[in-house]
């Protein structure tokens, strides 16, 4: 099997849904010749050519809203924003119509499509180039949002939300783009939307986290190991709905639940996993749930961006703070 | 040294061929001659102003919520339903009965949508066209994306957008007009320049000359019609529909008309315009006019009127009765369409919703 990048997964994934499904497209501002910014849809309009892969006019509005359209066409348009910060003029669209229409219109209509956004900081963009914004599309019922952690979730995250019969925010952590090449069967196997991955076994904590966050809460995890704190590492990856299931059945396992994830924490999806686990186990707790999460602060540039995200440190201490509670 | 440019699509025209006293402005149109294609548009145009009154009524009686009147655009609605094709798709505002009715939305689907029913957007006979649009200029991009659907499948067919003089001014509309025009897309726009946004008139609204113009910097052809001239809107349409479906690319229809009644049945337009505007205004609505032409072509009579009066008012009363016993949906409703498979999560809120509904 061919090891690659998530980038070039997120591109398989692309090219084997598009060669399955006449009913593709891809829409969005330079994902045609340039293939994205990221690279995420080079070659596509080679192959598929430019019909089905189009260079959209620079408006994000008007990118989400049209897809509305095709969507509600019988097309399966693939959307692209080229940075989360740029997502904006989008949300009216996105809220007021992307998430609705199934609903107002009773099932008449629908909107199958996915809008991919590449996801977080660290990789020293430009302002306006690195926000973790999922706690706004999250807050949004008809929405799925997703968010994968490494290249073979992210095909098969991606398949499943091409495959899904409702509106998928696809939320694609930039810092893990070229971050590790990982073997990928190019095999069409989507994997499930709303459902938790668990990424390392334990018993004495719960770690939940997504995304990029995923790196540094394994590498706290290991580094715990040593001080034989277990930890069981879930990979929420589908962030609404969420699979409240699985992190239920971990935290009453363990009895301690930590949260990681790199958007502010003010009404973050921790915050919401937090309160429903204390609503549903609160006396399987044996300490208090603790969230480690970007500060609430403006996402600030680049110098200081790594002060901002998480480290490994403050995971790390924090269980240790949980664990002696 | 660089000369500048000029404009080749700077020209504006204005097209009227049924003037305000009801004669022919010039040559009609084919279709149009022999008026039976006008007549089955008239009798739509009283349907659309008898229903308008009783939803009004409804509403001050407690039996509808807040109603936009259509009142005084009956010609510009009815009009564009009559050019449109079955397989065309139609992106609404939220004030185009006129155009709904035509495409077979029923006027009892018309009461539960301003009921407070969603029921009321599943349209048996029109089922790919959009259910109303609130958001202002937001059902732009949804035309162009359903036109650039028919355009990738090379479907001979076209959407059709409508917008008022004040969802000009969104970005919506210059981004959705843009993608159109740079995609040569089969979308035809129809602005209803009414000469208010709630309080705003146009003067206040853009410093252009015609709503139409805005079309120019995107690259697409604009033209100005007497909204209230039912011949002249539909012709218009029919050609701009037709240049779109063979691969012509977009128009963009100014149709001017007025705004006879308030916004809203939540508006009192007494407090922001001359009671004189509406006066005038009121001389040049379209039923009238319609009308005349038909009488002087010997298709219409006083009688005939009384009777059209009468059936309008017997089906209105029908689709009333209809709305009016339509049993609510069970609160659980607002769960069972958020997606196409139930999510586990919501089941225990949704069994909340329908204890406490079976309580009141």
């Amino acid at each position: 099997m061919p090891k690659v990048t998530m980038v070039e997964a997120i591109n398989l994934a692309h090219m084997w849904e598009m060669a399955q499904d006449p009913a593709v497209v891809v829409l969005g501002e330079d994902v045609g010749v340039n293939g994205g910014v990221f690279r995420a849809t080079v070659g596509l309009q080679q192959r598929f050519g430019a019909e089905r892969v189009q260079d959209a006019p620079l408006a994000e509005g008007l990118i989400a809203g049209a897809a509305i359209g095709m969507a509600a066409q019988g097309l399966k348009p693939v959307i692209e924003i080229q940075f989360m910060g740029f997502i904006y003029p989008a949300l009216d669209q996105i809220a007021n119509h992307m998430a609705r229409l199934r609903n107002r219109t009773r099932g008449r209509l629908s909107c199958p499509l996915v809008l991919r956004v590449p996801h977080g900081g660290g990789i020293h963009a430009p302002e306006h180039h690195c926000e973790s914004l999922e706690a706004l599309l999250c807050h949004h019922p008809g929405l799925r949002v997703v968010c994968p952690s490494s290249p073979q979730r992210a095909y098969g995250l991606l398949l499943a939300a091409i495959r899904d019969p409702d509106p998928v925010m696809f939320l694609e952590p930039t810092r893990l783009y070229r971050y590790a090449k990982q073997e990928l069967s190019d095999d069409g196997h989507a994997l499930p939307l709303g459902q938790c991955f668990r990424l390392r076994e334990g018993s004495d904590v719960t770690l939940l986290t997504w995304g990029a966050m995923t790196v540094e809460t394994l590498k706290a995890a290991e580094q715990l190991a040593t001080e034989k704190v277990s930890c069981d590492v879930l990979d929420v990856a589908s962030l609404s709905p969420i699979d409240f299931e699985s992190i239920l059945d971990s935290v009453v396992k363990t009895g301690r639940l930590v949260i990681v994830h790199e958007a502010a924490r003010h009404c973050g999806v921790g915050a919401e996993i937090a309160a429903t686990v204390t609503e549903h186990a609160l006396y399987d707790l044996l300490s208090p749930i603790r969230r480690v999460t970007g500060y609430d602060t403006i996402m600030p540039l680049y110098r200081l961006e790594h002060d901002y995200i998480p480290g490994v440190e403050r995971i790390v201490d924090t269980v240790r703070a949980t664990m002696t509670d | 040294m660089n000369q500048g440019i000029t404009l080749p699509d700077s020209h504006i025209p204005y097209v009227q061929l049924l003037d305000p006293a009801g004669k022919a402005c010039g040559p009609l149109p084919a279709w149009a001659e022999d008026g039976s294609a006008l007549l089955a548009m008239y009798r739509m145009m009283v349907r659309a102003r008898v229903f308008d009154a009783k939803a009004v009524n409804l509403q001050r009686t407690g039996k509808l919520g807040t109603y936009p009147s259509c009142l005084g655009h009956e010609a510009t609605h009815v009009a564009v339903g009559a050019a449109m094709r079955a397989e065309d798709v139609l992106f609404p505002v939220y004030r185009e009965i006129g155009t709904k009715f035509w495409r077979g939305v029923t006027m009892k689907d018309v009461l539960l949508y301003w009921g407070g029913d969603e029921r009321g957007t599943v349209y048996e006979k029109s089922p790919q066209d959009f259910p109303f649009c609130v958001p202002i200029g937001s059902q732009m991009p949804h035309a162009a994306g359903a036109a650039l659907a028919f355009r990738i499948r090379a479907e001979p067919r076209c959407a059709v957008a409508y917008i008022g003089d004040g969802g000009t001014s969104q970005g919506a509309f210059y981004e959705a007009l843009n993608l159109a025009g740079v995609r040569k897309l089969p979308l035809v726009t129809i602005i209803v320049n009414n000469g208010w946004a709630i309080s705003a008139p146009v003067s206040a609204q853009t410093a252009t000359q015609t709503l139409a113009q805005k079309g120019i910097a995107a690259g697409v052809p604009g033209l100005q019609v007497d909204g209230n001239d039912a011949i002249g809107v539909r012709e218009v349409v029919g050609e701009a529909l037709a240049r779109a479906r063979s691969g012509g690319g977009p128009t963009l229809i100014e149709a001017l008309t007025y705004r006879l009644g308030d916004h809203t049945t939540s508006d009192d337009a007494s407090r922001y315009r001359p009671a004189a505007e509406v006066q005038a205004a009121l001389q040049l609505e379209p039923l009238i006019r319609t009308r005349h032409f038909l009488e002087a072509r010997g298709l219409w009579s006083e009688q005939a009127e009384t009777e059209l009066r009468r059936e309008c008012s017997a089906l209105v009363e029908e689709a009333v009765r209809e709305y009016l016993a339509t049993p609510h949906q069970d609160a659980g409703a607002m769960f069972d369409f958020l997606y196409a498979q139930f999510p586990a999560h919501l089941r225990s809120q949704r069994d909340d919703a329908r204890h406490y509904a079976a309580k009141h």
